[in-house]
C-alpha cells in the first residue's frame, strides 16, 4: 500500500522552528527550515541529524520549500544548506526570495556582532544559500523532476507568503505555512482551489480563537491616534520592521489622506526602507485596493510618512513615530519612549504581544514607575494603549480552508498541543471522513493513500463497451468491463482480449466445459431431444435456441446432445458442452436439466 | 497622350461585354455566384464572412436562405457549414421575415448532420427561430421534440443548446402533450422540468450550468418550479465549478421565494425547519465561498430574503467569538456595555477584552452553524464588490425588520472606515435609508461624526444628509454633533450650505434636546450682557439655524433669547428664509398663515384654481373680444403668484403663464389697427410687432425644452404658437421689404414648416379644430401654388381670425432650474492670474429637473469686453444626489489678455437644445436621415436657454512680468 509519511522536525505541537519532512511517492521534501526564537543554543535549529547522522543532506532531500520570510520559517536555511550541506533546489516565492536575505543578515548581525557568538553562518553563506533558490510564481506548476511537481497558492499573512501543493502522480500534500483568511489593509485573504489533497498540513496558532471583525480594532486605533494628535500630543508606535508595520503604515497613511491631516508621521529607518522598496515592487501580491490603484499611485509610496531622524524627537507639536523594536526593550523605540514618557498628552500604542521582562510588558501590566539602567526611575505619564493585529487564521478560518481544499486528512502543526486537541476534535466531528493528526516533533505520521492508477484504454474496446450500456457513461456508477491489462515498459494499457493476443503473439486457447446430465425419459433419443429443445425454447426466451439437423441443440454457443445409456434405454444422457465465455448460461442449463423435463 | 491612347484602344474590346443593368443587383444572386466561385472551403468562408457584414432586405431573405441551404448540403467542410448555420440564425432575425418556412429545412439538416459543433449551431439557429415566433404552439412542440432527441448527444455544446431550447420554449402551462410522439422518444411525454433536472447531474459542468439556467428561464417565463428540485439544487451548491455554484445559488433562492413556508428536514437530526430558513442558511454559507463571483451573488440575494425568521437573521451578525476556548464579547458588545455603565471611553484599559467564561468545547460549532456570521464575513471580504453587495443586503433586510436594523447599526458604522470610498459612501447612504428605525447612541454618533473630517466632499455631504434623518438620544449628542459640524465648517468652508441644512433638520427633529442647551449655545448669561456675536460668522449662523428650528415647535425657547437674537432672527428670516422657519415671537404679529393645517387640501384647491383660470381663458375665443387682453393679463399674474405660493404646482403654473404670455403677445401684435394702414408710416409699431414675434419664438423654445413631463399634445400646442409667430414674421417681412427673392424663399420655408407640423403631429390634429393650423391646412393645396403676396394676405387674415387652441395640462410639469452655489459673487478679492495663462474657477451648482444634463448643460462665461465662452463640463462632474436633482461640481478655465484693473465676468449655466433632439422628433428624424436625408428645417435649429442667474466673479489678469 502506498503511503505518505510526515515528520515534523520543528513546529510539531509547538510554535517556532517550522521544519517538516514529507515523503511522498518516493520523494523527500523539506517544508520550511526555521529557527526557534526562544532558544539560543542548539535547540534553536531543527535537528537535521534525524535525516542523516553525517554527511550532506543533498542525497536525502529532493527539494526544500520555504513558505514565507519570517525567521521561524526560514532562519535555519543558511545553516542547513551551507553548514550541514545541501545543494538541491530551494523553492520560495519572489518576494520571499527578495526579503529573506535581509532578515537573515539582520539576524546574523544580532547574533554574531551583538551577542558575539561564533560558529554561526556568515554573510557569504547567506549569499551562497540564496543562489540555490528557485523562485516560484503563484499558481505556477513547477516540475522539480519528472514526477514531483509543486504549486504555490496565495496565503495572505505577509508579503509573499504562500501555501504549497506538492504532488507526485495522484498523491498530493498541501502545506499552508502561515496564512490568513481575512484580508487586511495591504494583503488579501488566502485562497486555494478544491484540490482534494491526501493531507493538508495546516498551522493552528489560533486554534481556539474566533476573532472579532478587524474593523473595530482599526477604528479604535485610528481614533486614538487622531485624538492624541489633535490634542497636540505625540504618538509612539513600537513595531517590528516587517509585516504589521506596513499594514499600520498603510492604515495611517490613508487615514491622513482621507482626513486631510497635517501632523508628520515618521518611520525610523533601518532595514525597513529596503523592505518597503520590495513592497512597492511586489504589488501583485497585495490586496485588491492596492493592486487596482497602483497605476495612479503606489500605496507604498507614502506621502505622509517620512524617514525619522533622531533629532526630530525633540521637535514641538504633534507627530506619530513608528520605531523598532516592537517590545520597547532596546534601540530607538526605547530612546524615544524615555523622552516622551513624562508628558500625559503623549501616547504609546503597543501593536502586539510583549515578552515578559521587556519594558513593553511592564507598561501593559500597568506599571507607572519604571526602573531603568543606572538606577534611574522613569515616571510614566503618557497613555498606554494596546492594539492587537494578527495575521493568522482563526479557528473559523482554518475550518474554512479545510472546506475549500477538501483534504482526506488534516495535520495540525505550528500551535500549542492543548489548543490543537480542541481543533482536532472539531475537525473530526464536523467533517465526516476526515481524520486529523497532530504529531509532536520527531514523531512520524503515516497516511495510507489510495492512488488511482491511470490506464490507457483502447478506443475500440471503449466503444464496444459503451455500445452495451446507455449512450452516456454515468460518472457516479462504476461499470465492469472485460478486457486485458497489458503492463509493458511502465505503461499500462487495457485492450480487448483479441488485440492482446495479437500483440503478444499468443494463440487463443479454447476452454470448454462438458457435463453429462442423466434424465429419466421414456422416449426415443430424437424425441427426447426435441422435448429438450421445446423445453429450453419455452424457458429461455430471448436466447437463440436452435435444433440442428445433425441431432444437436444449440443454445447460443452451448451444444446439447442426447444419447441413451447402454444399461437402461429409459435413462437418457444429455451431453452439455459450453465454452468459458458462456459459463453462466451453461451452469444454468445444467442445473435446469437436472430438474428433469416437464411431462 | 499615352493614357489617351490607351483609352482609345480599350473600349474597342470591352464594349460587347458591357451591359446596362436595369435592376438592382440582387443580393442573393451575388451570393450564389460567390459561393459557386469558391474553390476551397476557406474561400467560401471568406465570402460568407463578407456577406454577413452587410444587412439583407426582408424580401430577399428567403432567396438567400435557399441558396445557403443548397450550398450547405453540398459542403463537406464543417467550418463552412457552421458559418452557414449561424448565418441562418442571423437572417431569421431580419425584421419583417417570418422564419417558420425554414424550420423544416433546418430540422432536416439536423438529422443528417454529423459534426457536433455544427449540430450545436443549428440548434442555436432553431432557438433563434423559436424565440422569433413565440406564438406558434405547434412549432414549439416540434422544436422541443428535436431538443429531446439530441439531449443525449455526447458533445456538451449540443446538450447545452438543447437545454437552452427547453428553457426558452418549454411549455409553461402544462406537461408536454403526448401526441407529439412523432418525435418518437418516450421522453417527450415527460414533464419539461424533470427532463431538465436529469441534467443537474451531468458530467460536464457547462451542461449542469445550462440545465440550471434553463430552469431559471422557465421560472422567469412564469412556470412554477416544483419543490422536489430543491434538494438537487442544494447539492449543486457544493459543486466544483463556480459557474454551477453561482447558478445554483440563484436556483435555491428562487425556490425559497416560491415555497417559503414549506417544511424541510434538517439532515442528521429529526428537526424540521421552514424552507426559507433552510435556504437562507445555505446561501449564507456561500458568502464564504472560494469564488468571489459566487460570494457577490450570494450576498446580493440575501438582501431579498425578507421572509426569513428573525432568529436566523440575527445570527448573521453573530460570529460567536472566543479566545483560548473562552467566550469573548465583541467590541460592539463591550462598547454598549461601557456606554450603559456610564463610562464613555473604550479600550483604555489593558486587557479589557479579556475573555470571560469558559466555553463548553462540545457546544462550539465551527462551520455548520449556517447563517452564523455571514454578514460579518461578507463585510470583511477581500473584494469590495462583495462588501458593497453585503452592505446593500443589510440595508434591504434592515428596512423590513427594525430589530435587525438596530443590530446591524454597529456593523454599518464600522463600514464608514472601509478603504474604498465607494463602500464608505454606500454604507452612509444605507444608514440614512434605515435611520427611521434607529436611534444612535452617543458612542455610535461619535464614530459617525468622525467621518465629517473626510476630505471627500461626497462623503461629507452624504453624512450631512444622514444627520438630517438621524434620531439621537441625548442632549450631549446634539452638542457633539454641533461641535463636529462646526469643526467641519471651519475645515471645509465650502460645506456651509450643507451644514446649515443639516442643522436645520437636527433642530426641528430634537426641539426638547436643544432646549436645555440653548443658553450655552447662544452664550447668554442670566445677569450679564454678553457681546453680540458677529452676524456674518457662518458658525454663528449655524448655531442660530439649529436654535430657531428647534424653537419652532418649542414656544418656550424664545424666552431664552436675548435682544440681539431677535434682531438676528429677523435678518436671517429674510436672508436665509429656506433655513429659518417662521416663529411665533412674543410681541410680534404672526405674519404668515398657519400652513401646516390642510396642506394637502390647499394643493388641491390651488389645482382647481389653476384649472378654472385656464377654462376661463379658453372662453376668449375671439382675439378682438373686449376685455380679452386684460383677462389674459390677470390670469398670467394670478398664475405667477400661484407658482410662488404652491411649490408643487410651480412648474405647471409657470408653464401656463408663459404659454398665455405668448398668446397675449400675439394678440397684442395682431390687434393693433396698424395692419390696415400703409407701412412706411408705422415703422415704430412695426418694430414693436417684430420684437413681439421674436420674443414669442424665444419663449416657445423655453416652453419646449425647459419643462419636463410634457406630452406630445402640449408640444404640438407649443409648435403651433411657434408657427403663428413665424407666420407673423413672414407677414412683417412682406410689409417691410420690397424684394421678392427673400420673400419667396421665406414663404417656401414656412410652407415646409407647416408641412412638417402636419407630419409630426398627425395624431394631435383633431385637437386643433378651428385653429390657425387647421385653417391653413384646409387651404393648403391652394397655398402651395399661390404667389407670395397672396400667401401673405391669406396668412394675415387667418392669423387674425383664428382662435387659439385650448391648453390641456398633463399630470405634472416640472421646470428645469439651476442655481450656482459657488462662486457666490460676493467676493471683493479679484482672482489674479497671469494673462495668457489659465485660471481654474470652481463652479458648484445644483440642477433640478434637468433631463440628461451631461449633454445639455453648459457653462457660459461672459467677459466684460463682450467675449463669451461656452464650456461643456465633463460628464463625470455631474453627480446625482437624488431623483430629479443633479449636482454640478466642475472647474471652469478662464483666460484673458491683460486688463488694467479688476473687472467682473458673468458666469451662468445654459441649457442647450436642438430641435432634432426634441422628444417627439427623436426617432422620427433618425429614420428620416437614413432614408431621405435630413430635412433642413427639422435638424438645424439649435440654441441655448439661460438656465441660471448669472454670477459675477471678479478677475484680474495681470501682464506677465519679464
Amino acid at each position: 500500500m502506498p503511503e505518505i509519511k510526515v515528520t515534523p522536525l520543528g513546529a510539531g505541537q509547538d510554535v517556532g522552528r517550522s521544519c517538516i519532512l514529507v515523503s511522498i511517492g518516493g520523494k523527500n521534501i523539506m517544508l520550511d527550515c526555521g529557527m526557534h526564537m526562544g532558544y539560543n543554543d542548539d535547540r534553536r535549529f531543527p535537528d537535521f541529524s534525524y535525516i542523516t547522522q553525517n554527511g550532506r543532506l543533498t542525497e536525502f532531500l529532493d527539494c526544500v520549500i520555504i513558505s514565507h520570510f519570517h525567521l521561524d520559517h526560514c532562519g535555519a536555511l543558511p545553516y542547513m544548506s551551507e553548514m550541514v550541506g545541501y545543494d538541491g533546489p530551494i523553492y520560495m516565492t519572489h518576494p520571499t526570495k527578495a526579503i529573506c536575505p535581509i532578515l537573515l543578515e539582520d539576524f546574523r548581525k544580532i547574533t554574531v556582532d551583538k551577542k558575539g557568538e561564533t560558529n554561526f553562518f556568515t554573510s557569504q553563506m547567506i549569499k551562497d544559500c540564496m543562489k540555490k533558490v528557485v523562485p516560484l510564481n503563484l499558481h505556477q506548476t513547477v516540475q522539480v523532476d519528472d514526477e514531483l511537481e509543486i504549486k504555490a497558492y496565495y496565503a495572505g499573512h505577509v508579503l509573499g507568503a504562500a501555501m504549497v501543493q506538492i504532488k507526485v502522480g495522484s498523491e498530493s500534500v498541501v502545506y499552508t505555512g502561515d496564512y490568513n483568511m481575512t484580508p487586511d489593509r495591504h494583503l488579501g485573504a488566502a485562497w486555494i482551489d478544491k484540490c482534494r489533497p491526501d493531507i493538508l498540513i495546516s498551522e493552528s496558532t489560533y486554534a481556539t480563537t474566533i476573532r472579532d471583525s478587524k474593523r473595530c480594532r482599526e477604528r479604535d486605533f485610528l481614533k486614538k491616534v487622531h485624538e492624541t494628535v489633535e490634542r497636540g500630543g505625540k504618538v509612539l508606535i513600537p513595531v517590528f520592521a516587517l509585516g504589521r508595520a506596513q499594514e499600520l503604515c498603510i492604515l495611517l497613511e490613508t487615514f491622513w489622506e482621507r482626513m486631510n491631516l497635517k501632523a508628520p508621521i515618521y518611520f525610523s529607518t533601518g532595514l525597513t526602507e529596503k523592505a518597503n522598496h520590495y513592497y512597492k515592487l511586489f504589488i501583485t501580491w497585495t490586496n485588491q485596493k492596492i493592486r487596482k490603484t497602483f497605476v495612479q499611485r503606489n500605496m507604498f509610496e507614502f506621502k505622509h510618512i517620512k524617514a525619522f531622524d533622531r533629532s526630530y524627537a525633540d521637535n514641538p507639536g504633534p507627530m506619530v513615530v513608528f520605531a523598532t523594536p516592537g517590545m520597547l526593550h532596546a534601540g530607538q523605540s526605547l530612546q524615544i519612549f524615555k523622552k516622551w514618557a513624562g508628558n500625559e498628552k503623549n501616547m504609546v500604542i503597543m501593536p502586539g504581544y510583549c515578552v515578559q521582562g521587556t519594558v513593553g510588558h511592564k507598561l501593559l501590566s500597568g506599571q507607572k514607575k519604571l526602573e531603568m539602567e543606572g538606577r534611574t526611575t522613569l515616571e510614566v505619564k503618557l497613555q498606554v494603549e494596546y492594539m492587537s493585529f494578527s495575521a493568522h487564521a482563526d479557528a473559523k478560518g482554518i475550518m474554512q480552508l479545510i472546506r475549500m481544499a477538501e483534504p482526506r486528512n488534516v495535520m495540525l502543526v505550528h500551535g500549542e498541543a492543548k489548543k490543537m486537541e480542541f481543533l482536532k476534535d472539531k475537525i473530526e466531528q464536523e467533517f465526516t471522513g476526515i481524520s486529523c493528526f497532530m504529531p509532536a516533533n520527531g514523531e512520524t505520521t503515516t497516511i495510507p493513500t489510495n492512488p488511482s492508477v491511470p490506464v490507457d484504454i483502447s478506443l475500440n474496446l471503449l466503444k464496444r463497451e459503451a455500445a452495451f450500456g446507455g449512450p452516456l457513461p454515468d460518472p457516479k456508477k462504476p461499470r465492469t468491463m472485460h478486457g486485458t491489462l497489458i503492463m509493458k515498459d511502465s505503461s499500462l494499457r487495457l485492450v480487448s482480449p483479441e488485440q492482446a493476443l495479437k500483440e503478444l503473439d499468443l494463440n487463443e486457447h479454447q476452454l470448454r466445459f462438458t457435463c453429462r446430465v442423466q434424465l429419466q425419459d421414456p422416449y426415443s433419443d430424437t424425441d427426447t431431444l426435441s422435448r429438450v429443445y421445446n423445453h429450453l425454447k419455452s424457458v429461455l426466451k430471448g436466447y437463440t435456441v436452435q435444433h440442428l439437423p445433425d441431432g444437436t441443440v444449440m443454445v447460443e454457443s452451448i451444444v446439447l446432445k442426447v444419447s441413451s445409456s447402454a444399461e437402461d434405454p429409459n435413462t437418457k444422457v444429455v451431453l452439455l458442452s459450453w465454452s468459458y465465455q458462456d459459463e453462466d448460461l451453461g451452469s444454468f442449463l445444467s442445473s435446469l436439466l437436472r430438474k428433469g423435463l416437464p411431462p | 497622350y499615352t493614357s489617351h491612347l490607351r483609352i482609345e484602344q480599350h473600349p474597342h474590346e470591352e464594349v460587347p461585354a458591357k451591359k446596362l443593368r436595369l435592376t438592382k443587383p440582387s443580393k442573393s444572386a451575388a451570393l450564389h455566384v460567390d459561393l459557386c466561385k469558391a474553390s476551397s472551403p476557406t474561400d467560401a468562408l471568406q465570402y460568407l464572412l463578407q456577406f454577413a457584414r452587410k444587412p439583407v432586405e426582408a424580401d430577399s431573405v428567403e432567396g438567400v436562405v435557399r441558396i445557403l441551404l443548397e450550398h450547405y448540403y453540398k459542403e463537406t467542410d464543417s467550418s463552412v457549414r457552421l458559418k452557414i448555420a449561424s448565418l441562418l440564425g442571423l437572417l431569421s432575425k431580419t425584421q419583417g421575415f417570418t422564419p417558420d418556412c425554414i424550420v423544416d429545412d433546418v430540422i432536416n439538416t439536423l438529422n443528417s448532420e454529423r459534426s457536433h459543433q455544427v449540430l450545436a449551431q443549428l440548434l442555436d439557429t432553431l432557438l433563434v427561430i423559436g424565440t422569433q415566433v413565440p406564438e406558434s404552439l405547434n412549432m414549439r412542440h416540434r422544436l422541443i421534440d428535436v431538443a429531446c432527441k439530441h439531449l443525449t448527444d455526447t458533445y456538451f455544446g449540443v446538450r447545452n443548446k438543447c437545454l437552452q431550447l427547453f428553457g426558452c420554449l418549454g411549455s409553461v402551462d402544462k406537461p408536454l402533450p403526448r401526441e407529439s410522439e412523432g418525435g418518437g422518444t418516450g421522453m417527450a411525454a415527460k414533464d419539461v422540468q424533470s427532463i431538465i433536472s436529469d441534467y443537474f447531474g451531468d458530467q460536464d459542468p457547462r451542461v449542469r450550468t445550462a440545465a440550471i439556467k434553463a430552469m431559471l428561464q422557465l421560472h422567469e417565463r412564469g412556470m412554477k418550479l416544483q419543490q422536489i428540485i430543491y434538494n438537487q439544487a442544494c447539492k449543486l451548491l457544493s459543486d466544483d465549478y463556480e459557474q454551477v455554484r453561482s447558478a445554483a445559488v440563484q436556483m435555491v433562492w428562487v425556490l425559497s421565494q416560491l415555497y417559503p413556508e414549506s417544511i424541510v428536514p434538517i439532515p442528521s437530526s429529526n428537526e424540521k425547519i421552514r424552507l426559507v430558513d433552510d435556504s437562507f442558511g445555505k446561501i449564507c454559507h456561500m458568502v464564504s465561498d472560494g469564488s468571489w463571483v459566487v460570494r457577490v451573488q450570494a450576498a446580493k440575494l440575501l438582501g431579498s430574503m425578507q421572509q426569513v425568521s428573525p432568529h436566523f437573521l440575527e445570527q448573521t451578525l453573530d460570529k460567536k467569538l472566543m479566545s483560548d476556548l473562552r467566550r469573548k464579547r465583541t467590541a460592539h458588545e463591550r462598547a454598549k456595555e461601557l456606554y450603559s455603565s456610564g463610562e464613555f471611553s473604550s479600550g483604555r484599559k489593558w486587557a479589557d477584552d479579556a475573555p470571560k467564561e469558559k466555553v463548553d468545547t462540545t457546544a462550539v460549532n465551527l462551520i455548520d452553524s449556517g447563517a452564523c456570521g455571514a454578514f460579518v464575513h461578507g463585510l470583511e471580504d477581500e473584494m469590495y464588490e462583495v462588501r458593497i453587495a453585503a452592505v446593500e443586503a443589510l440595508c434591504a433586510l434592515a428596512q423590513s425588520s427594525p430589530s435587525f436594523a438596530e443590530k446591524c447599526l454597529d456593523f454599518l458604522v464600522d463600514m464608514f472606515n472601509d478603504e474604498i470610498e465607494e463602500v464608505r459612501l454606500q454604507s452612509i447612504h444605507v444608514l440614512r435609508q434605515i435611520s427611521t428605525h434607529i436611534t444612535l447612541r452617543e458612542d455610535q454618533l461619535d464614530t459617525v461624526l468622525a467621518v465629517l473630517e473626510d476630505s471627500s466632499r461626497d462623503i461629507r455631504e452624504a453624512l450631512h444628509e444622514l444627520l438630517c434623518y438621524t434620531n439621537v438620544s441625548t442632549k450631549e449628542c446634539i452638542q457633539l454633533a454641533l461641535l463636529e459640524l462646526l469643526k467641519n465648517l471651519t475645515k471645509y468652508p465650502t460645506d456651509r450650505n450643507s451644514v446649515w441644512k443639516c442643522l436645520k433638520f437636527l433642530g426641528s427633529r430634537h426641539p426638547t434636546l436643544v432646549l436645555p442647551i440653548v443658553p450655552e449655545l447662544l452664550s447668554t448669561h442670566p445677569y450679564f450682557d454678553t457681546p453680540e456675536p458677529d452676524m456674518d460668522d457662518p458658525a454663528y449662523i449655524a448655531v442660530l439655524v439649529l436654535v430657531f428650528n428647534a424653537a419652532k415647535s418649542c414656544p418656550t425657547m424664545t424666552a431664552l433669547f436675548s435682544d440681539h437674537t431677535f434682531r438676528h432672527y429677523a435678518y436671517l428670516r429674510d436672508s436665509l428664509s429656506h433655513l429659518v422657519p417662521p416663529l411665533r415671537l412674543p410681541g410680534r404679529k404672526l405674519t404668515s398663515a398657519p400652513e401646516a393645517s390642510g396642506l394637502a387640501s390647499s394643493v388641491e384647491s390651488a389645482q382647481n384654481f389653476l384649472k378654472e383660470s385656464l377654462t376661463r381663458v379658453c372662453s376668449v375665443q375671439q382675439l378682438d373680444a373686449p376685455g380679452a387682453q386684460s383677462l389674459l393679463e390677470f390670469t398670467i399674474r394670478d398664475l405667477q403668484r400661484l407658482g410662488e405660493l404652491q411649490t408643487e404646482l410651480a412648474g405647471t403654473a409657470d408653464f401656463c403663464a408663459t404659454y398665455l404670455h405668448c398668446q397675449l403677445l400675439l394678440m397684442k401684435a395682431l390687434q393693433d389697427k396698424l395692419w390696415s394702414v400703409a407701412v412706411p408710416l408705422y415703422l415704430k409699431q412695426n418694430a414693436m410687432v417684430s420684437g413681439a414675434a421674436a420674443q414669442v419664438l424665444e419663449e416657445t423654445y423655453k416652453l419646449e425644452f425647459l419643462y419636463s413631463g410634457l406630452e406630445s399634445r402640449q408640444i404640438a400646442s407649443i409648435h403651433h404658437v411657434r408657427l403663428q409667430a413665424k407666420a407673423l414674421q413672414l407677414v412683417l417681412l412682406a410689409r417691410t421689404r420690397r424684394g421678392v427673392e427673400p420673400l419667396l424663399s421665406a414663404c417656401e420655408k414656412f410652407l415646409h414648416e407647416v408641412d412638417a407640423f402636419q407630419r409630426l403631429f398627425v395624431t394631435e390634429l383633431p385637437h386643433f379644430q378651428d385653429s390657425f393650423v387647421d385653417k391653413l391646412l384646409d387651404i393648403m393645396p391652394r397655398l402651395a401654388g399661390s404667389k407670395p403676396a397672396d400667401l401673405v394676405k391669406i396668412l394675415q387674415t387667418t392669423l387674425r381670425h383664428s382662435c387659439f387652441p385650448q391648453l390641456k395640462l398633463p399630470e405634472q410639469i416640472r421646470r428645469a432650474t439651476a442655481a450656482i452655489i459657488e462662486p457666490t459673487g460676493e467676493s471683493d478679492n479679484p482672482l489674479r492670474f497671469t494673462s495668457g495663462l489659465v485660471v481654474a474657477l470652481d463652479v458648484d451648482a445644483t440642477l433640478e429637473h434637468v433631463q440628461d444634463p451631461q449633454t445639455t448643460v453648459k457653462v457660459q462665461v461672459l467677459y466684460p469686453d463682450g467675449q463669451s465662452h461656452v464650456i461643456q463640463p465633463k460628464p463625470a462632474d455631474f453627480r446625482k444626489p437624488g431623483p430629479g436633482r443633479h449636482r454640478l461640481i466642475t472647474q471652469v478655465y478662464l483666460s484673458h489678455s491683460a486688463w488694467t484693473e479688476p473687472c467682473q465676468i458673468d458666469v451662468k449655466l445654459l441649457l442647450a437644445y436642438s430641435s432634432s433632439t426634441s422628444r417627439s422628433l427623436g426617432p422620427r428624424s433618425a429614420w428620416n436621415e437614413s432614408t431621405e436625408g435630413p430635412t433642413p428645417l427639422e435638424s438645424t435649429i439649435e440654441g441655448t436657454i439661460p438656465l441660471s442667474k448669472p454670477v459675477k466673479v471678479f478677475i484680474m489678469p495681470k501682464p506677465a512680468r519679464r
